[in-house]
């Protein structure tokens, strides 16, 4: 199907659920209270986007998460580069590290708030942990799996170390790394909330507990819709500055 | 006929000698050696074509790799050109039993991945390329992707990945052992044209008896593993060769014969 007719098509289940539960409400058949109806929600959003909150508590979040993701995935190519490539280093460190893997990244914050208090650090971090392990393991697995021979016939050419790992260590990494970091991105978003969740003034987090605590379903929908949005906003950027990168693939991701 | 192929003899401009004297090599299987080559000697002219021939897993891709310089050998020395193989070196190239071509350059980058390495300039690097894709039959393909090109196409890639580079000693690991029939003929004439007229020294490692009949002017026979040398025939008749000229076909029966006893 043409992409237009994709697109459209995804669009289909959405669009009937808003338009049925617009229509359920306005007679009176269902109570919008704890569900609000669309136009309810769509009137929020626009009453927080005017007053300049919503440009607000998005860009809280999204520097959080954008600060997360750097560090996360920075330190997580790093050490999955020198794990991967240094075996002492690899025995010292992976078993901690899948170890630590283990842990449920939310089991963290207690003790990161501990640490760091409730600013922004401790969400910083708590999102990066969040980041840091599936882009670990993707570099990790995927330099160890790089097929001997692409090395050997750089060999027999006579490429310096550095020309190696440009020329073909480099390009041979990039799909897994690039699907830990989605990976990671989803993370982050996930990591997000909880950290946003446990105390934070502004942020879209901040918007679902204020809308609990004051009993404003609307504004716990609206801020849902725009978690929405965002995440897939940045993965579609994500997506789209690497696409150059992995051209060359064969492979079905252009239909994800 | 006859004084043409002397005169490539000993014209040695371009090809190497090549001089493996009593290799020994053997693999570490979980703790347990595996002897793989058995005091292997093997002497190849500038200029020459020596094909080897032995059953599955007796050695010979490793034989390639100990020549190659990918790996030294436990014991035994190998020369060429009358140099030490100390490593690897472009000057004699391996064409793997496989393409390994980069699944994200195009056959033309690939192609070019020697010559990068070498620092030879842009506008010579695509010179030379171009004349390395036509003599394969690439020229179409140049821009194509490894996962868009058939398995023969894909072998043509690398055997113009080698060519390239002008290598002075040309080791092909089954270069055309998934091809089908129809192409393997075509390629075979190929790597003949491409020899005689470039003058590298080749080794060709091969299961098809009459491939290496119609191509070498030598073939050594290895035994089971540990590869030990069983046999070494003279191919004398001229090139351009027929499958069905009686002497092949009497040392085709011999060569057969070797290999049953072994197997
Ligand atoms: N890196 C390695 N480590 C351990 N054993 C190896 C290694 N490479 C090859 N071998 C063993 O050495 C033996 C010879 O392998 P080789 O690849 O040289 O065989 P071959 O003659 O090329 O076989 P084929 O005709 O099937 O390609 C095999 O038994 C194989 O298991
Ligand atoms: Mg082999």
């Amino acid at each position: 199907m043409r992409q237009g007719g994709r697109v459209g098509l995804g669009l289909v289940l959405p669009l009937a659920l808003a338009i049925g539960w617009e229509i359920a409400i306005d007679p009176g058949l269902v109570s919008g209270r704890l569900l609000p109806p669309p136009s309810r929600i769509g009137a929020t959003l626009l009453d927080l986007a005017a007053s300049g909150d919503l440009l607000m508590h998005v860009q809280a979040t999204l520097i959080r998460v954008g600060l997360g993701f750097l560090w996360g995935a920075a330190v997580g190519i790093l050490a999955g580069g020198l794990v991967a490539t240094l075996p002492t280093l690899r025995w010292l460190l992976d078993p901690s590290l899948q170890a630590l893997r283990a842990v449920p990244s939310l089991a963290w914050v207690p003790l990161f708030i501990l640490w760091f208090g409730i600013l922004e650090t401790p969400k910083v971090l708590l999102i990066a942990v969040g980041v840091f392990f599936p882009v670990y393991v993707g570099v990790s697995g995927a330099i160890a799996s790089v097929d001997r021979k692409l090395i050997e016939v750089g060999r027999i050419f006579r490429l310096s170390r550095f020309g190696l790992a440009r020329r073909i260590l480099l390009p041979a990494v990039l799909p897994a790394t690039l699907v830990g970091l989605r990976t990671g991105l989803g993370l982050g978003f996930l990591f997000v909330v909880a950290a946003e969740l446990m105390g934070a003034s502004e942020g879209l987090g901040y918007l679902l507990v204020d809308g609990q605590q004051f009993g404003k379903p609307d504004q716990i929908v609206a801020a849902i819709f725009d978690f929405a949005a965002a995440g897939k906003l940045a993965d579609l950027v994500l997506m789209t500055l690497t696409r150059p990168l992995t051209r060359w693939q064969d492979t079905e991701r252009e239909s994800l | 006929m006859v004084a043409a192929t002397l005169q490539r003899h000993t014209d040695q401009a371009r090809g190497a000698s090549l001089h493996a004297e009593a290799v020994s090599h053997a693999f570490d299987i979980r703790g347990a050696p595996l002897p793989v080559l058995d005091q292997v000697s093997v002497t190849v002219a500038p200029g020459g074509f020596v094909a080897l021939l032995g059953p599955s897993g007796c050695g010979k891709s490793t034989l390639l790799r100990l020549v190659a310089g990918l790996e030294p050998p436990d014991q035994g020395v190998i020369t060429v050109g009358g140099q030490l193989v100390e490593g690897p070196d472009p000057s004699r190239l391996l064409v793997f039993q496989d393409p390994t071509l980069y699944p994200w350059r195009t056959v033309r980058g690939n192609v070019a991945l020697g010559l990068e390495a070498q620092g030879v300039g842009r506008a010579d690097r695509a010179a030379r390329i171009d004349r390395a894709l036509g003599l394969v039959g690439l020229s179409a393909f140049a821009d194509a992707y490894p996962h868009q090109l058939s398995g023969g196409m894909a072998q043509r890639a690398a055997l113009a990945r080698a060519l390239v580079n002008e290598p002075r000693l040309l080791l092909l690991d089954e270069p055309l052992g998934k091809l089908d029939a129809l192409t393997r003929l075509a390629m075979q004439a190929e790597i003949l044209r491409l020899w005689q007229e470039k003058r590298f020294t080749a080794v060709l490692v091969t299961h098809d008896v009459e491939e290496a009949l119609i191509l070498a002017e030598r073939v050594i026979v290895l035994s089971d593993r540990p590869a030990a040398i069983r046999a070494e025939l003279p191919v004398e008749a001229p090139y351009p060769r027929h499958r069905d000229d009686p002497d092949l076909v009497r040392l085709r029966r011999t060569i057969l014969e070797i290999l049953g006893q072994v197997t």
